[in-house]
């Protein structure tokens, strides 16, 4: 047996070391921006997914570049023209190019889905906070106001409201910005009670942090992760609202490319020339599934607690 | 024969996404009948994983994937599922640390306990299940067995549903426990109890106790042998009384050590410089050596294998040491 | 060890009383059931001094220390700071004395927020009391904090998610520094950890106590750690005091029949101790909720006589301790 008196101590520290050095940070857990970056790598239905998302980003912010024609240009002696090389997905009943006009759309369906959206998200997120956070009469109050709104459809309150104030975009973006903040103060509301139990909360006020400063600063940001999740989840929503409403005669107006207002114009002609009606549905379709498929896999990523 | 159960070079890995992390990685264990076995360790040694893989209970993404455990002879793994849930809650059976979790919350305990019974027992009736069920509460200590047999876990304390759990899994009188941290959730007075409850069941019964814990207190209380554990390998294993009295392994010293004894004078209490390893950056050498004081420069080099010790008080006592060694060595490693 | 300075009472509590109610009771809220967390509790903590209070689940401590920090409002008494009464004192002087005031917490991976940086969470107690004038003060404030606690000052941006739990831990014990304040309030600091780490932690209080002049409330349920950290130490039962004195009296001559079953219970690290057919305390601890009539202890007492179940025992001073006990 080696004689420890005889052990070369600086050997061993060298190799102590070497060893330390080749322990790279542990870890213990991941954070937001790791474990989005761990479902880019393996699901790859919501990584398609955000790639379609972007795609359609792109084509509504450079519509001019992308879309081959000009999408409010009446050919009357082109109307409802089977798809060809000039016009890919044929023109629609006043002759403008369909294909153009689903770009042009884009922008109407993405910024009906966020900016609306976020308004409402912002509304509910502080609502909710304000539930959990400011004691048992404010949450009576806030939560039987979200139960009122989460009662009536919200497509039948969204029409109630464009009805008062009449049909254009400006009045869509109101209606649904003030329809839909109760589902995320529901939320938002849970996940505070939750925290407010946390022990990091009470060191904050053991510390004299003001109540206003601890919402903001540790529990809101906590309830980050479920808010990104509900946002891709609920501008599908929006976007189809937006395409019922217009469908309904209450949305954009003419000539506005809104896809639903494209679909109505063009269910007339549903069997003799489809992709008049169709063309547009089908975006609606790929677009809603791609901000679901999104928002699963970003759900899946974030809490996996949540899956099955 | 004498030996119950034989875990013989146990490999169990977990092939995550980030890397294969070995969280048993060559582990012998033998549980003679009628003993109560130690198995302890701090978090991540792997202790928990060898239970569930005698179980065979490892979820994805970990497997088995070398080894044998054999119950009498007979090779568990390769059994078929089938024939493994006969084995399981009939003669392996295993309670954990959270009676709660373990416990279903919308039947009533009599109920599932009595469930234990009719599934590996179509034989016997729902009167006769109820019988035994009422015998085996009344042995675990449970006060009014007729009342409790119709309460909620929610309705119970801890200690109740800890015996509760032990009821349910000495119901079909198996050969081998396994209590995975049964007490740490529980009040000390609570603890005493059910420790004193297990060594009473394990002597009527003759049952033998696998008993896993990361309290050495606990150990030096109740078991006969212990296994410490260290990163997914076993560092060094005694006669309990033959462990405190002759501890060979650094490790072994250095939790002795930086336990706060209710017994003793304050003194320092001894630290063990550093962390547990990251099990996907093991060192080359010794999986301990980073960290112990008396580390020599073979031991950054070559694993140590389980050397043999002359044993002081009692039993076969082994140390996975190079400052223990000795020409006798253990077969497997 | 070194013999430590101790002076004078930096906090007492005075017949403090604790009630949470719980949902139940008849349809128009009334009778509705409570819970006694703590009961009539008066102690003082010396300055200086390592306090420890210890007991099983259901005995007040950690509501104790709570109300000890103000953190919740007693339902009755008040406790007293160096000589202040606190629960007499508005919004904005108790934001003062909460600097000198701090509390530690059991599990390191809730106390501290996992959205914000080391920088942040050490530097909030300092921001929020404006205690250094320019952000470049109150990082070297931070540096010397994670110095002091063992934390390399290079890990300051990081998150709590890349720290293990030992080093989660030093930064909550961090924070609670940055204040300087006199009365740290431990609660459990060491029971969610490893054992080869709990000494760690356990060595790190204490030398920071020396160096700083700290006074500690300890709580905790092992009995062990309890020994070792601790110079006088309040046993608990159910909401009350049962036995208050100095470490080595207590743990030498239980007099109290709890807290001798307390200590008995303590599975000992040492096989030799083992002791067959010792005296276990039977049944199970009864429920805050509706507490035993007289001597809250009597049900699980094998000792006890027809006067503890009916009469509440007073607290007496016996030779060097105070113990609330009919038969001692």
């Amino acid at each position: 047996m080696e004689d420890i008196r005889n052990t070369d101590y600086a050997k061993v520290e060298q190799l102590r070391q070497d060893y330390e050095d080749t322990q790279a940070e542990i870890a213990d857990t991941d954070g937001i921006m790791d474990k989005i970056k761990t479902m880019i790598k393996s699901n790859k239905l919501a990584t398609i997914s955000l790639i379609v998302i972007l795609i359609f980003c792109f084509c509504a912010i450079f519509a001019p570049l992308v879309a081959p024609h000009n999408p409010t240009l009446q050919d009357y002696d082109n109307v409802r023209a089977h798809p060809s090389r000039e016009h890919i997905l044929g023109t629609d009943e006043l002759g403008r190019d369909v294909f153009s006009r689903i770009i042009y759309g884009a922008r109407i369906s993405l910024v009906i889905g966020i900016v609306p959206t976020t308004i409402s998200m912002v509304i509910g997120t502080i609502l909710g906070l304000m539930a959990g956070f400011m004691g048992k009469k404010v949450d009576f109050v806030i939560m039987r106001l979200a139960d009122i709104m989460l009662a009536f459809p919200s497509l039948l309150l969204a029409m109630v409201v464009m009805y008062t104030l009449g049909a254009s975009l400006i009045n869509i973006f109101i209606a649904l910005s003030v329809v839909n903040w109760a589902g995320t103060a529901r939320v938002v509301r849970s996940q505070t009670l939750a925290l407010k139990e946390k022990e990091f909360v009470e060191a904050a006020e053991s510390i004299g942090v003001k109540k206003s400063v601890i919402m903001l600063r540790h529990i809101l940001p906590n309830c980050l992760p479920s808010l990104i999740v509900l946002f891709t989840m609920d501008i599908p929503g929006s976007i189809l609202s937006e395409s019922s409403l217009s469908f309904l005669g209450i949305g954009a107006q003419p000539p506005a490319s809104s896809w639903g207002l494209m679909v109505v114009n063009g269910k007339q002609w549903l069997f003799s020339e489809p992709w008049v009606a169709i063309a547009p549905g089908v975006a609606i379709l790929i677009l809603v599934l791609a901000f679901n498929f999104l928002g699963d896999g970003l759900r899946d990523a974030i809490d996996p607690y949540m899956k099955e | 024969m004498d030996e119950l159960l034989r875990i013989n070079n146990l490999k169990t890995h977990f092939f995550t996404k980030k890397g294969v992390v070995p969280a048993v990685d060559g582990v012998s264990i033998s549980v003679p009948k009628s003993s109560i076995i130690g198995l302890v360790g701090e978090s991540g040694c792997g202790k928990s994983i060898t239970a569930m893989s005698i179980m065979q209970l490892v979820q994805k993404p970990g497997r088995i994937i070398g080894g044998s455990i054999e119950l009498e002879g007979e090779d568990l793994l390769k059994y078929s599922e089938d024939k493994m849930r006969n084995i399981r809650g009939n003669k392996i059976s295993i309670i954990f640390q959270e009676p709660m979790t373990a416990l279903n919350p919308v039947y009533t305990v009599g109920k599932q306990v009595a469930e234990a019974i009719t599934i590996h027992h179509h034989d016997v009736g729902k009167k006769e299940a109820k019988k035994m069920v009422l015998n085996i509460f009344d042995a675990v200590g449970i006060p009014e067995p007729q009342r409790r047999f119709n309460s909620f876990p929610h309705q119970l304390s801890g200690g109740l549903r800890q015996r509760v759990m032990i009821g349910m899994a000495m119901v079909c009188n198996p050969k081998l426990m396994i209590a995975d941290e049964p007490t740490t959730a529980l009040d000390v007075t609570i603890e005493a109890q059910i420790l004193s409850l297990m060594k009473k069941l394990q002597k009527e019964r003759d049952t033998s106790i696998l008993l896993i814990t990361h309290n050495l207190g606990v150990v030096a209380e109740v078991c006969d042998y212990v296994y410490v554990m260290y990163a997914g390998k076993v560092m060094e294993q005694a006669n309990t009384f033959e462990l405190f009295k002759n501890t060979s392994h650094q490790y072994t010293n250095g939790l002795i050590n930086s336990i706060p004894k209710i017994t003793a004078e304050k003194e320092r209490l001894y630290n063990i410089k550093g962390v547990v390893p990251n099990l996907m950056k093991l060192p080359k050498g010794c999986r301990f050596c980073p960290r112990c004081e008396k580390a020599m420069p073979k031991c950054f080099m070559e694993e140590p294998p389980l050397y043999k010790i002359n044993t002081v008080v009692a039993g076969e006592h082994y140390a996975r040491c190079f400052l223990c060694e000795s020409s006798e060595v253990m077969d497997d490693a | 060890m070194m013999p430590k300075q101790i002076g004078d009472t930096l906090i007492r509590t005075v017949d403090l009383v604790k009630e949470f109610e719980i949902s139940g009771g008849n349809f128009f809220g009334k009778d509705k059931p409570r819970v006694h967390a703590t009961s009539n509790v008066s102690i003082q903590i010396n300055k200086g001094e390592t306090f420890a209070l210890v007991g099983e689940s259901g005995c007040g401590k950690s509501t104790l220390g709570r109300l000890m920090l103000r953190l919740i409002e007693p339902t009755n008494g008040y406790v007293e700071f160096e000589g202040i009464n606190i629960n007499e004192l508005s919004h904005e002087s108790m934001r003062e004395i909460r600097k000198k005031m701090q509390i530690i917490f059991q599990d390191p991976y809730a106390s501290i927020n996992p959205r914000m940086n080391v920088y942040n969470i050490i530097a909030e107690p300092l921001v929020t009391h404006k205690v250094c004038k320019t952000k470049e003060e109150t990082k070297e404030r931070v540096k010397d904090l994670m110095k002091k606690v063992g934390i390399r000052p290079e890990f300051i941006n990081r998150y709590p998610h890349q720290f293990s739990g030992g080093q989660r831990q030093r930064i909550g014990i961090a924070r609670a520094l940055a204040l300087q304040p006199e009365l740290i309030i431990c609660d459990e600091p060491v029971s969610a950890l490893d054992v080869s780490i709990q000494s760690q932690i356990l060595n790190l209080l204490h030398d920071l106590q020396e160096e700083l002049n700290l006074t500690y409330l300890f709580i905790s349920h092992d009995l062990s750690v309890v020994r070792y950290i601790s110079d006088r130490v309040c046993v608990m039962f159910l909401g009350k005091v049962c036995e208050i004195g100095d470490t080595e009296d207590i743990f030498g001559n239980p007099l109290h029949p709890y807290t001798k079953f307390l200590i008995d219970a303590v599975p000992k690290p040492d096989p030799y101790l083992r002791k067959e057919n010792k005296q276990l305390l039977q049944g199970d601890i009864p429920s805050p909720v509706n507490p035993p009539a007289g001597c809250r202890f009597h049900t699980r007492c094998p000792y006890a006589k027809d006067v503890c179940k009916e009469k509440e025992p007073e607290m007496k001073a016996v030779n060097n301790r105070q113990v609330a006990c009919h038969i001692v």
